[in-house]
């Protein structure tokens, strides 16, 4: 009971400074922004493949040996 | 084949057509949230890319409004953690500035400040239950958890706001 009425009277504080959002409507169809955001994700490169290929730079860069067997094995 | 069931499959036409269905359900929750009508959108868009990520974890026999309604609120949710304190509520958006107006000016900035400080989740339950007084089931069922908890969000937070506005000096008898 002593809940309800603090929460109504912070309720009625709360509403002379913040009002409920009126304007509810969605002006424009966000179709296009949901394909081009399918397409930005699609073509983006995962963490992990980023990863692989800056230790598999590192090995090369500090055993540079290992280049002719790396070439021999693709 | 069902709607559903190709949505689930990953058929992008399937996902266009909920999308196209959905759309402005998501996006009027959404704004009532974050109160910003741009940032809605992006927020639309961000929810039903989660959901199309997450489309093979959908039971197609199950509800997809709440199912959106839950990602969406989780999409708000973050957006108001990561925009909590740099982010003012928007001036578009009117406040009840009349004359008449119990509260002068710069009491309304103060208890606005008050709210904007609430912690994400709190801010999320007052924003629903006291400004836009969506029912506790509703917003349980947005949220994930149980309509007691929302009650006991919303007490909490009634409670921050009470010592934040008295700490700037604005009156607010506990009861």
């Amino acid at each position: 009971m002593i809940n309800e009425e603090n929460n109504k009277e912070m309720k009625e504080l709360l509403k002379q400074a913040i009002t409920p959002v009126k304007d509810t409507e969605l002006r424009r169809d966000l179709w296009p922004q949901m394909l081009r955001k399918l397409d930005q994700q699609r073509s983006r490169v995962p963490w992990f493949d980023w990863a692989l290929a800056a230790i598999l730079s590192a090995i090369l860069f500090l055993f540079p040996g290992a280049i002719p067997a790396l070439l021999y094995h693709l | 084949m069902e709607l559903l069931e190709r949505f689930a499959a990953g058929d992008l036409e399937a996902f266009e057509t909920l999308f196209r269905q959905h759309q402005k359900e998501v996006y009027a929750w959404i704004v009532r949230i974050v109160r910003d009508s741009g940032i809605a959108e992006d927020l639309t868009v961000e929810t039903f890319w989660r959901i199309y990520r997450s489309r093979t974890r959908f039971e197609p026999a199950g509800n997809f409004r709440a199912w959106a309604r839950r990602i969406a609120t989780n999409a708000a949710l973050d957006h108001l953690r990561h925009a909590r304190r740099e982010t003012e509520l928007p001036e578009d958006l009117p406040c009840a500035a009349s004359e008449d107006s119990a509260v002068r000016g710069e009491t309304r900035e103060r208890i606005r400040q008050a709210f904007r400080e609430l912690p994400a989740k709190y801010r999320l339950v007052a924003t629903l239950a006291l400004i836009e007084e969506e029912p506790y089931n509703n917003i349980a069922e947005a949220v994930g958890v149980s309509a007691a908890l929302v009650k006991v969000r919303v007490f909490r937070a009634v409670r921050m706001l009470r010592k934040k506005l008295n700490s700037f000096g604005v009156e607010v008898a506990a009861k």
